[in-house]
């Protein structure tokens, strides 16, 4: 398939807006072709996973485009850094770490870029629209931006993201496209899941897990569900599900705005395969996010992705009049917008009164600040289960926001099954 | 076994000729991939604790993290990346770190995709040789 180009796209490439946005749009059509694009379309805002700092390679390449003058010509949001900017040194970041991670930070702010430091710009008010043309990066991210706000973004990559941005154009192909948004499999929640279970705040969370585990690339559609779940319950099955599998768009039916009946999720044409979730499937998930078995507990980490408002909210109560155990550290991590809105309402004095701390612009994953005594993690997070014993070779206990206070106040982990049958 | 030959598609054009290591689960690199040493760190993946770096990598596609690319683009700095990836699409993620390799430090890593049937064949210790035409000659010793 040959790429049409725009004269405008041809005049880029040549340098007519600068050395930067040629990189960027030679980058974005050598990718074009890659995927087989037979052109490249509008974008009108993006999301940048670029900031996460790993290495040499990636600052380079923030700092070449910033070195060429790089400014973004959409709104665009900036994901977690390496580093909690004001913070940092609270924690056990190596200074020459931080320094290079500052480094990164700098060059994506200098594009006109907005600093929002955050893996959840879903919650900002800048958020995209129903059917608008976006490039995001951030796994959990893109997988709300598709199914819960209905916007279109393929599932882009680091690197990629800042390039669209910049010359405000991306392949025309995959999500971006309607006829390619339909369901692929279909997982249909069986009688015995109770309807209490469901409206449990770690439910969506071990449902995602499973569903990215069977889904990996596909685009799944999940029928049965009563009630409605909030935006943190469909965060928590983003980011299970954008972890262990590939999911970067999903319907469930009734629920997201694509999905207001099974035949518009399949967009008329019939599921290739359906699987009955039923308790046991469920309860293994939830098992699985647990890795090394083990009561101990050093520190509890919630908020990935980052806490939003309505959380805090949710966790103010549980905490009152009680205080973490002296062992244990309790770590919420959130964007700076977030944790403004949080102290303005006077949500944050309940974590600090209970021992808390709070982290933004990065988080435990993104950033080398846990001292090596911490050896034992809880969370609520499926995401972060997933990730911490490799990246951080820790052990890690999965539980519900109940059973991760209740842990924290008694110096070991707590779980209760009950909702679970276990 | 002996010797057979795989038609592959090249997605990123290079030579490569080094053991394969094969799995039929997804990967992340973020979290997945210590682009430091090259080994193999998702504790819940079938190739945990094995080194990738100079091998021929079979991997179906890539799952999870945005951050994949950049992992591989330091590894490929690094000289800790794998020789060349097979994969049973175009994947989109490790496709990038090398254009992007190639863009800043002028070297590519070669990618490979292979039918489905053809990907099955594979497996960790045979001998993988890819040649200009984009085929994939396996032998197993």
């Amino acid at each position: 398939m040959t790429l049409t180009l725009t004269e405008k796209d041809r005049s880029m490439l040549k340098g007519d807006f600068g050395p930067a946005a040629r990189m960027a749009l030679s980058i974005v059509v050598r990718m074009a072709g890659v995927v087989g694009a037979d052109a490249l379309l509008d974008i009108t805002a993006a999301h940048i996973d670029s900031t996460v700092y790993i290495g040499a390679a990636g600052l380079e390449f923030a700092e070449r485009l910033a070195r060429l003058g790089a400014k973004v010509c959409v709104p665009t949001t900036l994901n977690v850094s390496g580093l909690d900017e004001f913070h940092w040194q609270e924690w056990a970041v190596p200074a020459e770490w931080a320094r290079q991670a500052h480094r990164q930070m700098l060059a994506y702010q200098g594009m006109g870029t907005t600093p929002t430091w955050t893996c959840a710009p879903y919650q900002l008010e800048l958020r995209p629209a129903f059917g608008q043309q976006i490039a995001w990066g951030e796994s959990n991210a893109i997988a709300f931006a598709n199914s819960v706000l209905g916007a279109r973004t393929e599932r882009y990559p680091d690197l990629f993201d800042i390039c669209c941005a910049i010359s405000g154009r991306a392949p025309a192909t995959g999500l971006h496209l309607a006829e390619n948004r339909g369901g692929q499999l279909l997982f249909r929640l069986s009688a015995d899941v109770s309807e209490k279970l469901q409206y449990s705040d770690d439910f969506y969370t071990v449902l995602g897990n499973l569903v990215g585990k069977q889904t990996l690339d596909k685009i799944p559609v999940i029928d049965g569900l009563t009630g409605r779940p909030d935006e943190d319950q469909l965060k928590a099955f983003c980011a299970a599900a954008a972890s262990s599998g590939g999911v970067a768009l999903f319907h469930m039916v009734g629920i997201t705005p694509e999905a207001p009946s099974l035949e518009h999720a399949f967009q008329g044409t019939p599921p290739v395969q359906a699987i009955e979730i039923g308790m046991q499937a469920l309860r293994l998930s939830r098992q699985q996010l647990t890795h090394g078995l083990d009561d101990q507990l050093d520190l509890v980490v919630l908020g990935c992705p980052h806490f939003s408002l309505a959380e805090f909210k949710r966790l103010a109560p549980l905490l009152e009049g009680r205080h973490t155990h002296p062992g244990v550290k309790f770590l919420v991590t959130s964007s700076r917008f977030m944790t403004g809105l949080a102290r303005q309402t006077g949500l944050l004095q309940a974590l600090e009164a209970f021992g808390g701390q709070l982290t933004v612009d990065t988080c435990t994953l993104a950033s080398p600040m846990l001292p090596a005594e911490i050896k034992c993690l809880m969370t609520n997070s499926a995401k972060f289960a997933y990730y911490a014993p490799g990246m951080l070779e820790k052990n890690i206990t999965f539980g519900s926001l109940q059973d991760c206070v209740d842990s924290a106040c008694a110096g070991r982990v707590i779980r209760d099954g009950s909702l679970w049958d276990e | 076994m002996g010797r057979i030959i795989l038609p592959g598609r090249f997605i990123i054009y290079g030579l490569a000729h080094a053991t394969a290591l094969v799995s039929r689960e997804p990967l992340s690199f973020w979290g997945g991939y210590d682009w430091q040493t090259g080994e193999i760190i998702d504790r819940r993946h079938t190739l945990s604790g094995q080194v990738a770096s100079g091998k021929i990598l079979a991997l179906p596609f890539t799952r999870g993290s945005s951050t994949t690319t950049a992992v591989l683009l330091e590894a490929i700095r690094n000289d800790t990346a794998p020789a060349a990836i097979l994969t049973t699409a175009t994947d989109f993620f490790f496709a990038l770190a090398s254009v992007v390799a190639d863009e800043l430090y002028a070297t590519t890593l070669p990618l490979i995709a292979l039918s489905e049937a053809d990907f099955g064949l594979l497996r960790s210790g045979d001998d993988v040789e890819i040649t200009p035409q984009g085929e994939v000659v396996v032998q197993r010793p």
